[in-house]
């Protein structure tokens, strides 16, 4: 066990290291991404470009311009070159949100997709299976700014059910925080929903027919006991492992969709409109805060799995 | 409950499975009584529907697509019948089960300990830390060194012996009147087998529980068994005391499972006779008797209608299915007694001594 977070440890400053230097490389490469054009703003005069250029460093070569803006991510330091804020207050001020929006979708769309997933298998090829089924593709299919602005549009703006946007700090009122965010968590899970519960559902038609379901049977359990206890804990072992990566994803920035239509100024968002801007500093923090996230999920997820199947051992 | 009045009634119970090729007609008209404190084998090949009739008995083949008929009745509950919530109190405290392969029969994910006190929770109003108590010690008594260690396993860190042993510890664990062991020892190599067949044997015979043990290894039989029901594609063939049916096999197909088994005591045929042929689809059998294509010694008879179930003479519980008459059966076995099987199709002649005996 102490072996294995280590390893994973040393994995994750290796997976950090790559995946800077590629973000980094990616941006220099990149047409019209000269940063000293960018802050000297509109029509500058070539001297004003120069200068700039020497003051930030940028007719340094590529790899002392990488060192130096890596030592400014650890020490804080690092700043945004389109709005001169610090990169690092930036993400903190939005990884909140992120976080909500992250965790309380994932736990709506697991919480779905095991009920969903569980009803349908049981009902496998009667007509509610077959409805769901349905429902369940419909939701795999309906891309998140189409779905978002539409309940964005009925039930927030039209109908005024939901509040439009926004966010309050869990701190200040978890009421208002979990009612601004109903609207967010919808619109991200449904497509998890959607895929969580069609594999659910074939993992438990597997298990619902192995010999040790038949064991429970024939103990004398309730149909609801064999199922929870001996199928659906057998089921879930493979979704842990997907729940884990989805929701390292959506930390990581993998929301920017849901949180720019819902506006929640949340990591994703921050991410994309830095991208648009081809803003190196912030794209690079939010690269490696992602990966960071992704990484440490990771190692969690395996751990949860040895718990839960045995047979697994962490090397 | 007296001895007279047999703790399983089975009558007539026929079990068919709709699938893409027809109607799998699995068990086709089984009758057996099970008395208290008897051990009743239940032989035959692969497919012969001998699990099926022992599943379907705690209702662990009810499906969509299968279909009952006949009855089964354990004391006054007809089990056929039977509720799911009626069925639940039976399973596991009046009929337990053993299956057969313990690899694959218990959770991988559970502590076997918890599989028992599970069981026992099921059925008593017990605390957890009782259920465990009671599950420890029913891992002393099947065997299980180190029990209290052991309790905390996981299947998958022991050997399949073990495995088995808990297998039968988890069917024990609610005092049953019935246990139906579906292949027990079948996974095991020989020595583990004896060993855990012996106290298998020790543990019913304290309990004083009725067994029903299904297997195709007369071998086994021999050991523990009663009572004998011979099955052939879904049909009992022949059933009477252990000493009836190998003593004085009736039916040509009982004389093909009894020539096939290795002995040391008579002259070595060149090869081990064996029974020509393959069982018939279940899904598609031959008319009359199922046995005649097989067999060496049909006749018109056969191929017409399926032989009746006929009591032989002079014992009370011996019944076979057969058109040969007793004395042409008598005849036929008494061309060398004990050694009679079905060779190739009406090659009656028999193994005279093998080379070196």
């Amino acid at each position: 066990m102490k072996r294995f977070v280590i390893r994973r440890i040393l994995g994750m400053i290796l997976v950090l290291f790559a995946i800077s230097i590629a973000t980094f490389c990616i941006f220099n490469v990149i047409p019209n991404s000269d940063p000293a054009q960018r802050l000297a703003g509109r029509n500058p005069t070539k001297g004003q470009i120069e200068a700039i250029r020497r003051q930030w460093g940028f007719d340094k070569p590529v790899y002392v311009q990488y060192v130096k803006t890596m030592e400014k991510v650890f020490t804080g330091d690092l700043i945004s070159y389109v709005s001169q804020i610090e990169v690092d207050k930036e993400i903190l001020q939005d990884a909140p949100r992120t976080f909500s929006l992250a965790i309380g979708a994932a736990i709506m769309w697991m919480a779905f997709a095991v009920a969903l997933g569980l009803y349908t298998a049981v009902r496998a090829g009667r007509f509610a299976d077959r409805f769901l089924t349905a429902l369940a593709l419909i939701g795999i299919s309906m891309p998140v700014f189409w779905i978002g602005a539409l309940m964005s549009y009925y039930l927030g703006f039209k109908w005024n059910i939901f509040p439009n946007g926004g966010y309050v700090p869990l701190t200040e009122d978890p009421l208002q925080w979990a009612y601004h965010l109903i609207m967010p968590w919808t619109a991200l899970s449904l497509l998890f929903i959607g895929v969580y519960s069609r594999i659910l559902r074939s993992n438990v038609l597997d298990t619902i027919n192995d010999d040790y379901v038949r064991t429970a049977r024939a103990k004398g359990l309730s149909e609801r006991q064999v199922l929870l206890r001996h199928v659906l804990r057998n089921s879930l072992i493979p979704i842990v492992t997907l729940w884990g990566l989805d929701f390292g994803a959506v930390v990581g920035g993998g929301a920017l969709l849901t949180e720019t239509v819902f506006d929640l100024q949340g990591v994703g968002q921050y991410a994309a409109e830095s991208v648009a801007q081809l803003d190196v500093p912030p794209v690079l923090a939010i690269v490696m805060f992602g990966a960071f996230f992704v990484v440490v999920v990771n190692t969690v997820v395996d751990i949860v799995y040895a718990t839960l199947d045995p047979r697994i051992r962490l090397t | 409950m007296s001895s007279a009045e047999p703790i399983l009634r089975v009558s007539d119970l026929e079990v068919s499975f709709a699938t893409d090729e027809g109607l799998v007609r699995a068990v086709d008209g089984v009758t057996f009584e099970l008395a208290a404190g008897e051990v009743l084998a239940v032989v035959g090949e692969s497919g012969c529907g001998k699990s099926v009739t022992a599943m379907t008995l705690l209702g662990l083949t009810r499906s969509a697509n299968a279909r009952f008929a006949g009855a089964a009745y354990y004391g006054d509950t007809e089990l056929l019948g039977a509720s799911d919530a009626e069925l639940q109190q039976i399973r596991g405290a009046e009929i337990a089960m053993v299956f057969q392969d313990s690899a694959s029969s218990l959770n991988p994910v559970q502590r076997v300990g918890r599989q028992i006190a599970e069981q026992i929770q099921a059925h008593e109003k017990v605390t957890d830390a009782q259920a465990r108590e009671r599950a420890i010690e029913l891992l002393e008594r099947v065997g299980i060194p180190n029990a209290r260690k052991r309790v905390d396993a996981y299947p998958f860190e022991m050997s399949g012996g073990m495995r088995q042993r808990v297998m039968i510890a988890l069917a024990l664990s609610c005092d049953p009147s019935v246990l139906i062991a579906d292949e027990p020892t079948t996974a095991l190599d020989v020595t583990i087998q004896a060993q855990i067949l012996e106290r298998f044997r020790e543990l019913v015979a304290q309990m004083g529980a009725s067994v029903i043990l299904v297997t195709h290894d007369l071998g086994v039989v021999t050991d523990i068994a009663d009572r004998i029901a011979v099955m052939y594609a879904g049909r009992i063939v022949e059933q009477g005391a252990l000493d009836e049916i190998f003593y004085d096999p009736q039916h040509p197909y009982t004389w093909g499972l009894l020539g096939s088994i290795p002995r040391l005591d008579r002259p070595r045929p060149k090869r081990l006779p064996t029974i020509p042929g393959l069982p018939p689809s279940l899904a598609d059998r031959p008319q009359g008797c199922h046995l005649r294509p097989r067999c060496p010694h049909e006749f018109d008879q056969c191929a017409k209608t399926p032989p009746l179930v006929a009591r032989v003479p002079g014992a009370a519980a011996h019944l076979d299915r057969c058109w040969l008459s007793c004395d042409r059966k008598r005849e036929l076995r008494e061309i060398e007694p004990g050694v009679i099987g079905l060779r190739g199709k009406h090659e009656v002649e028999l193994t005279k001594g093998g080379a070196g005996s």
